[in-house]
């Protein structure tokens, strides 16, 4: 019997992404509509249909394998396939391509309380969930007063669970999960929910299932989730695998790979625009935090942007500006020297500038940054989406939640109550 | 990593000598049904048909009164309008009311049934996307679920049958038979629809109609004796011609038993079964990139 627990050998998944065709006159749109019965039974019982055009590879000839008794971390930027890799390993989707041999039972943790029915007591969802998590009941029935213990609702327990607290929803969901006991757990960022004590909570628990022996996938942006959890990682990227190995060097390499899409450094960009008298070479986001170059910050985590400039000559009160853009261009803010009166004194040859911010209040994602030297004049030089930064998915508010794209750009403190 | 003291009991290492061997990889085609699987979820699949049944009617003032409610009301109205205007009682010795109602418990329960392990697929989303079992029992369990109804209007029924003074005979103890019958069909229409209705959603506005259609051309209103006797096997093609007619056979002992009909109606429904369960199977795999 060898260790190998999970074993993975060239996965891929293809997704049809929905195509919305464009007609020209309303007679093309009414034919379409009529035609619509005839084109459905052409393609009855062939679900899928290649076309190039609306064709993703989620992941793209994935092979690596897990030691039984490992906790791999898997990350990767939003998009890289980390969801879609829980998703088949957990045979939710089926792969379009490769094989993998599991040895064990494995429990997928891809959200808590899934399942879960708002009418039904906190007791008639535990039963339930545990049964789609893939226990049976004399099990349940066992776990049954430690799972309630540690959900701490033990006075709410033939409540409706849709008369509780989210803290009580959340603490009841997460201890199901924590109870399955299979050979292999695999988890998707289930840590990023609840308060703050209630992570620490999560955590230990997954601590727990980590040192007793168990094979572990974890799916996290938390890096410092990740870093106390695993003894291993795997970076994806673009469905690809990048790099599989032990923890630091993972990580590295995920946090160097901060810079993406753009392997040129900004001393040889070409596309700048400007009289040059000064130019930047080098801009960084380094957060307050990790105090690494890493252009990935969480929502509101204070940072520091460094401008390494080259100056041909001395030049006196230059100012220097950055703008930050949505990634799909829409500006956002600027800061800007001469908003806040820092002029700058640059002599020639190297010089490095550095702009603190207290924190972005941005969802999630990719932004574009954009450099700006000059004076009141002139510009020096400017280039347009000169690095990318990613705001990276730590919990900012209690719940977790963020607003989705649709509900706006900025995530900010609040507080609803109702007034007596 | 610190060994703090776990609560987990460390997997036992006899367990490493019989491990279960997963292969995950893509299947092409058709797929025979995991019979061993399915039963290894039967929790999932009562605890599931648990929950409709205790979800179905609440935060409803009546609640489980619905059950008994529609059939009664559809009994009075067509009392009215087929017995007495349509004059269809001077076609049997047995009240209308009861003839009706007989056939109206076998009718809704497959309607129910059916209608309900459609919709099952789409409404069970947040489950198709996030955790693996047999996706079978999805249908199966809504099917299930709908007896409950059926058992609460079949207490009216004996209160119906003891008012008109109408006793069982041996008949009776098919019942079961027949009620098992009304269940496969509408899971057999159901893994079909239900299938569809992942990529479709046009199906969730044919089926009310459907439905509709489908009451006209089975036995409730009138008895199938009306319709003419070399058409009858042809009426049969429809799964629940045979069940209702077989209803009234086993509970009010009308004329002869439907042999010939019941045998249509029976290896239709196989049919259709056997068509679903490989249709569906071959389906499951894109469940959850679709739904």
């Amino acid at each position: 019997m060898s260790d190998i627990a999970i074993q993975v050998e060239g996965l891929s998944k293809l997704y049809h992404i929905g195509k919305r065709q464009t007609y020209k006159t309303a007679r093309e749109s009414l034919t379409n509509v009529l035609t619509a019965p005839a084109r459905w039974l052409k393609n009855l019982g062939r679900p899928q249909q290649d076309d190039p055009a609306t064709d993703l590879w989620a992941l793209k000839d994935i092979s690596f394998e897990v030691k039984r008794g490992e906790v791999v971390g898997i990350i990767g930027r939003n998009g890289a396939g980390k969801s879609t890799l829980l998703k088949v390993l957990s045979r939710i989707t089926e792969p379009t391509a490769g094989r993998i041999r599991i040895h064990g039972r494995v429990g997928s943790l891809l959200e808590v309380g899934t399942g879960f029915h708002p009418e039904l007591t906190g007791r008639e969802n535990i039963f339930l969930n545990g049964a789609i998590l893939g226990m049976h009941r004399p099990e349940i029935a066992v776990k049954f007063d430690e799972i309630v213990a540690f959900s701490e609702i033990d006075k709410f327990i033939d409540t409706p669970v849709k008369y509780y607290s989210s803290g009580m929803y959340m603490r009841l969901a997460f201890a199901v999960a924590a109870h399955l006991e299979p050979e292999i757990l695999v988890v998707d960022e289930v840590l990023a929910v609840g308060d703050a004590e209630f992570q620490k909570k999560c955590l230990g628990k997954m601590k727990d299932v980590a040192v007793s022996g168990r094979t572990v996938l974890f799916v996290s942006h938390n890096m410092s989730a990740i870093q106390t959890l695993c003894n291993s990682a795997i970076l994806l990227h673009a469905g690809q695998l990048d790099t599989a190995g032990d923890l630091p060097s993972v990580i590295t390499k995920y946090l160097a790979r901060g810079n993406v899409g753009r392997d040129i450094s900004l001393a040889e960009r070409n596309d700048r625009t400007g009289s040059q008298r000064a130019r930047c070479v080098q801009a960084v986001i380094i957060s307050e935090k990790l105090q690494r170059a890493a252009n990935t910050v969480a929502t509101s985590e204070a940072f520091r942007i460094e401008m390494t400039i080259e100056a041909k000559q001395p030049i006196r009160d230059a100012f220097a500006a950055v703008g930050i853009d949505s990634s799909d261009g829409v500006r956002l803010l600027t800061l800007f020297g001469q908003f806040t009166h820092n002029p700058l004194q640059l002599h020639s040859g190297m010089n490095k500038v550095v702009c603190h911010v207290q924190g972005l209040p941005l969802r999630p994602g990719l932004y574009r940054i954009n450099t700006f030297v000059g004076d009141h004049h002139e510009s020096y030089d400017h280039i347009v989406n000169a690095i990318e930064m990613e705001i990276i998915d730590e919990p900012y508010y209690k719940s977790g939640r963020f607003p989705t794209r649709e509900q706006g750009p900025l995530v900010i403190e609040h507080h609803w109550a109702t007034i007596s | 990593m610190s060994q703090s003291p776990t609560i987990l009991s460390p997997p036992a290492d006899k367990a490493a000598a019989t491990l279960t061997t997963t292969v995950i990889e893509a299947r092409l085609g058709w797929r025979p049904i995991d019979f061993g699987e399915l039963w290894h979820f039967r929790d999932l699949l009562f605890f599931l048909a648990l929950r409709d049944i205790k979800v179905r009617y609440k935060q409803t003032a009546l609640g489980a009164a619905w059950a008994i409610i529609q059939p009664v009301m559809s009994m009075i109205v067509f009392s009215i309008f087929f017995g007495k205007l349509a004059n269809l009682q001077s076609k049997s010795e047995i009240p209308y009311p009861l003839l009706t109602f007989c056939a109206l418990l076998p009718w809704q329960l497959f309607s129910s049934a059916f209608t309900q392990s459609s919709n099952s697929l789409i409404g069970s989303q947040n489950l198709i996307t996030k955790v693996y079992f047999p996706r079978l029992i999805i249908p199966l369990s809504s099917v299930i679920s709908s007896l409950v109804d059926f058992a609460v209007a079949f207490g009216v029924l004996v209160v119906l049958m003891l008012w008109y003074g109408v006793a069982p005979h041996m008949g009776i103890l098919l019942l079961p038979v027949f009620v098992l019958l009304a269940l496969v069909s509408a899971l057999a229409i159901g893994l079909w629809l239900s299938a569809l209705n992942v990529q479709y959603r046009d199906v969730r506005y044919t089926i009310p109609f459907i439905t509709q259609l489908w009451l006209f051309i089975t036995p409730v209103a009138y008895p199938s004796s009306i319709v003419p006797e070399k058409w009858r096997l042809l009426y049969a093609l429809n799964p629940m011609a045979g069940v209702v007619e077989g209803f009234r056979w086993a509970l009010l002992g009308t004329s002869t038993a439907p042999g010939p009909m019941l045998a249509v109606s029976t290896v239709v429904t196989v049919v259709l079964l056997i068509g679903g369960l490989f249709y569906f199977r071959r389906m499951e795999k894109s469940f959850a990139d679709l739904v």
